[in-house]
């Protein structure tokens, strides 16, 4: 209705359309800090009154909620982040709360710069982030999906705790494959839903950990006589046998089959 | 803003064949001439920018199909509403912003792919769920066009609440039309009435319905196309004002009654005290009930036919007989009736004293106007009590995906653009189990529900968006975050060789994309929203950033 109305607001706003709040994931909002922009505004239907049945701007909420407590702990400011509820008659509304917000990022800065952070240390923390977002979405996943109480805003803020965060990035599993207990049976390969593990036959199989998304598939199907998976935290990944020594031996692979 | 310079930006973009400007797109020659592009250019995407896709996008996307290409390859730029409008003073920063929207949506047009909408087929017949007023008129109206209706019905009778009502306030019969209307259904042949019925299990979606329902004639299993929910409400049973405790006191639905039949305490009464409100409008039940301010005026002008020396109080909160009814509220103040207005924090309070061997209720109430206490020594008080929902309909909504309102009401998709629709396809509304209205409302209503079923049932198949949510399966770790946030039921998690993985029922998705949100491995992902075409908007929202490039990655 702004725009119907021809309200008039600050033109620094970029308008991506998605057809519910809901659809705004965690990765888009730091997708958007990676490429610079100031801030990122989310705009959903007002609680209880969504479109669909899923209540999509309940999650939305508590997925700004998290992401403003993450933008904490990597040193941007949370207020980058804005949520807002309206309905199509809002038109008002949503130029007020644009112009505000505007006025409140022209204040701190542009990204990264107004932090004093210089640009590729921005860049490395925010990719570290995006690498994480699997890891997030599943370890907060019953958070996120509460319906929080609409009629108390002033409590949304300690719904998650910087401590917790801090206790999230603390935590951060590795997975690897031991490769004396390794009979690259391939069955954790096949199941690892990104292919992050390399595979070849009768060679230790490797975990790529830049492309795994520590979600423990492969520990979990690991076939429980070779238990060649370990979940390691806060400690580092010790780096992967040469190729020329991935090999497993003869006697060994005789024993499997 | 200086819309050539953005047609000529539009130019030097990557990928992009041909760029024109148009006065009105939309006009039949603009389209005509998007058409005759797609042809010449041989193009493959096609973007409009100009105005809101909520309006026009049906519009562009009909210009593709005849032009040879898949519909989903359109993209929106919204430069009016977005842009021009709201920032019609600082041309150059909206020109820029222009190119800028320009550039997000070539991005997202590039990952733009062809999607198929799929054609469901429709079964003819119809579910009615309730036989009030509503129910009952709402299934006579598709029968008399031709269609199957199963009319269920909880009670061993049809009817509902209109058999506690004997007259309108405008002075019908209710009962007399009642009676017509029940004969109507049951000499109709194509409406098959199931009496004393429980729905057991309900599956399926828009056109492919299928209850189970246990009745007087045992269980059956029902298909249907459409669904329609007219289940109605019921009279609160209040545990104030010595209700339940002396049968002086009624509700107003039970004075009612008396008033038809004569009722000798009725004819006899010489004080007769409503009070309006109860249990509306408190904490609990934070609405207006909507009937019952009428139904007392309706009360008193009748009793005011059968004894015009009854003294009448009516104390209210505010006076709401709606409408045309206003009329009847003047004609009773006239006719000698005494309104009487309570504060919400000065509720009337009774108690029951004997006054000369004789049995009375004392109602006392402070009057802000007179600011005085009143005393009033009533032979019967009538509590015009809030109509509220029936229990059974968290259960409906559950079955068929029917939202419900803060109180437990039926709720449409939109009060105005889709007033008898849920926002569940195939799955309509009428009556008071919507909110509490008249019989006339009702019936209006009923009407307007079997016209939006019999459009939906007059064609042999429905449409379905192709923007729905489709599962990698290799992707997926079968984690369940998807299945247990989608209220459609759209997805299941079924046991694969490869373990548990996610799997969609694209008929059942409405495309919110909440699910795409909450994967951890993107492998379910709302088509024409997916991950990628969103990044890639979202880079090229970034002037530093060449899309191409960008696109080209992302892609791979
Ligand atoms: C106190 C009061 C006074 C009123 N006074 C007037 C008046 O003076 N004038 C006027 O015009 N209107 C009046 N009305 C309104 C009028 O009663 C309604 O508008 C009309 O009767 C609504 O009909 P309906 O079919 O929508 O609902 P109902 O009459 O409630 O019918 C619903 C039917 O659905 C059945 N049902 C419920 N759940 C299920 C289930 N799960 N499965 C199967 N069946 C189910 C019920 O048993 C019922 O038979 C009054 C209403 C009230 C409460
Ligand atoms: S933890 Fe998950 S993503 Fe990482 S390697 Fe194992 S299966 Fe693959
Ligand atoms: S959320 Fe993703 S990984 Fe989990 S079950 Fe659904 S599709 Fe599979």
């Amino acid at each position: 209705m702004a725009g119907v109305s021809r309200l008039q607001y600050t033109p620094e706003i970029r308008i991506i359309r998605v057809m519910c709040s809901g659809r705004v994931d965690l990765a888009f909002v730091f997708r958007a800090f990676l490429n610079k922009m100031d801030g990122v505004y989310i705009g959903g239907c007002r609680l209880d009154e969504c479109n669909y049945t899923t209540h999509g701007n309940y999650h939305a909420l508590t997925m700004t909620l998290l992401a403003k407590r993450i933008m904490e702990h990597i040193g941007l400011y949370p207020e980058r982040l804005r949520i807002e509820f309206m309905n199509a008659s809002m038109g008002q509304y949503f130029a007020e709360t644009v112009n505000e917000m505007v006025k409140k990022i022209k204040e701190l800065g542009p990204v990264g710069v107004g932090e004093g952070m210089s640009e590729e240390e921005l860049v490395r923390r925010i990719k570290e982030i995006l690498r994480l977002v699997p890891y997030i979405k599943i370890v907060k996943r019953e958070k996120l999906k509460t319906k929080l109480d609409k009629n108390s805003p002033e409590s949304w803020n300690e719904f998650f705790t910087a401590e917790e965060i801090e206790n999230l990035f603390k935590e951060i599993p590795s997975y690897y494959i031991e490769p004396e207990k390794c009979q690259a049976c391939m069955t954790c390969a096949r199941r690892c839903p990104v292919d992050a593990i390399d595979s070849k036959r009768g060679m230790v199989h490797v975990i790529d950990q830049d492309k795994c998304i520590k979600c423990g598939t492969c520990l979990d199907v690991c076939p429980p006589k070779f238990r060649a998976v370990t979940k390691l935290i806060g400690v580092n990944v010790p780096p992967p046998p040469p190729e020329e020594k991935r090999l497993i031996k003869r006697e060994k692979e005789k024993e499997v089959a | 803003m200086d819309v050539p310079s953005v047609i000529e930006y539009a130019w030097r973009l990557p990928n992009v064949v041909h760029a024109q400007g148009q006065l009105f797109s939309c006009s039949t020659e603009s389209t005509k001439q998007i058409m005759e592009a797609i042809k010449e250019h041989g193009l493959n995407r096609v973007i409009v920018a100009a105005c809101t896709p909520r309006t026009h996008e049906p519009t562009f996307r009909d210009s593709l199909k005849e032009g040879g290409l898949n519909q989903y390859f359109f993209e929106f730029a919204n430069i009016r509403e977005h842009c021009s409008w709201v920032h019609s003073k600082e041309k150059e920063e909206a020109t820029d912003k222009s190119k800028e929207l320009l550039r997000m949506s070539l991005a997202r047009a590039l990952l733009l792919e062809p999607l198929q909408e799929f054609e469901l087929p429709v079964d003819k017949r119809v579910l009615v769920i309730g036989g009030g007023i509503s129910g009952m008129t709402c299934a006579l109206s598709i029968a008399s066009q031709g269609f199957d209706v199963y009319l269920i019905e909880k009670e061993r009778e049809l009817g509902g609440l209109a058999r506690r009502i004997y007259y309108t306030i405008e002075g019908k019969d209710v009962q007399s039309y009642l009676r017509d209307l029940v004969k109507r259904v049951y000499s109709e042949p194509r409406i098959h009435v199931f009496l004393g019925a429980k729905i057991l299990s309900a599956t399926g979606y828009v056109g492919n319905f299928l209850t189970k329902i246990e009745s007087e004639r045992g269980v059956f299993e029902i298909r249907h196309g459409a669904t329609v929910i007219a289940t109605g409400a019921q009279e609160f049973k209040p545990n104030e004002y010595l209700y339940g405790q002396s049968d002086k006191v009624l509700t107003g639905l039970e004075l009612e009654e008396l008033i038809a039949k004569r009722d000798e305490r009725v004819i006899s009464a010489g004080a007769v005290v409503m009070i309006q409100c109860v249990g509306s409008r408190t904490e609990e039940r934070n609405y207006c009930s909507r009937v019952c301010c009428s139904e007392s005026v309706k009360n008193a002008l009748k009793l005011k036919e059968i004894n015009p020396n009854v003294d009448i109080y009516i104390l209210f909160r505010d006076m709401r007989t709606y409408g045309f009814k206003e009329d009847y509220y003047r004609e009773a103040s006239k006719k000698g009736v005494r309104f009487i207005r309570y504060e919400p924090q000065k509720k009337p309070s009774v108690k029951l004293v004997k006054e000369s061997g004789k049995e009375l209720i004392r109602v006392t109430v402070f009057d802000p106007i007179l600011e005085k206490t009143l005393e009033i020594d009533a032979d019967l008080v009538s509590l015009a009590v809030a109509v509220i929902a029936p229990e059974s309909n968290k259960e409906i909504s559950l079955l068929y995906n029917a939202q419900l309102g803060p109180d437990d009401f039926f709720k449409e998709a939109h009060v105005k653009l889709r007033p008898v629709d849920f926002s569940t396809d195939g799955v309509y509304l009428c009556g008071i189990a919507h909110y509490p209205k008249h019989i006339d409302e009702a019936i209006s209503q009923a009407l307007g529900a079997a016209g939006r079923v019999i459009t939906l049932i007059s064609h042999d198949t429905v449409i379905a968006s192709g923007s729905v949510c489709i599962v990698d399966e290799k992707r997926c770790m079968g984690c369940g975050a998807c299945s247990e946030i989608c209220t459609y039921g759209a997805i299941e998690i079924y046991e694969t060789k490869q373990g548990k993985k996610a799997r969609m029922n694209p008929v059942l998705c409405k495309g919110c994309g909440l699910c795409n949100s909450k994967c951890p491995t993107g492998a379910i992902q709302l088509q024409h929203y997916r991950d990628e075409q969103l990044f890639a908007q979202i880079d090229a929202a970034n002037p530093e950033k060449e899309i191409l490039e960008e696109v080209k990655k992302v892609a791979s």
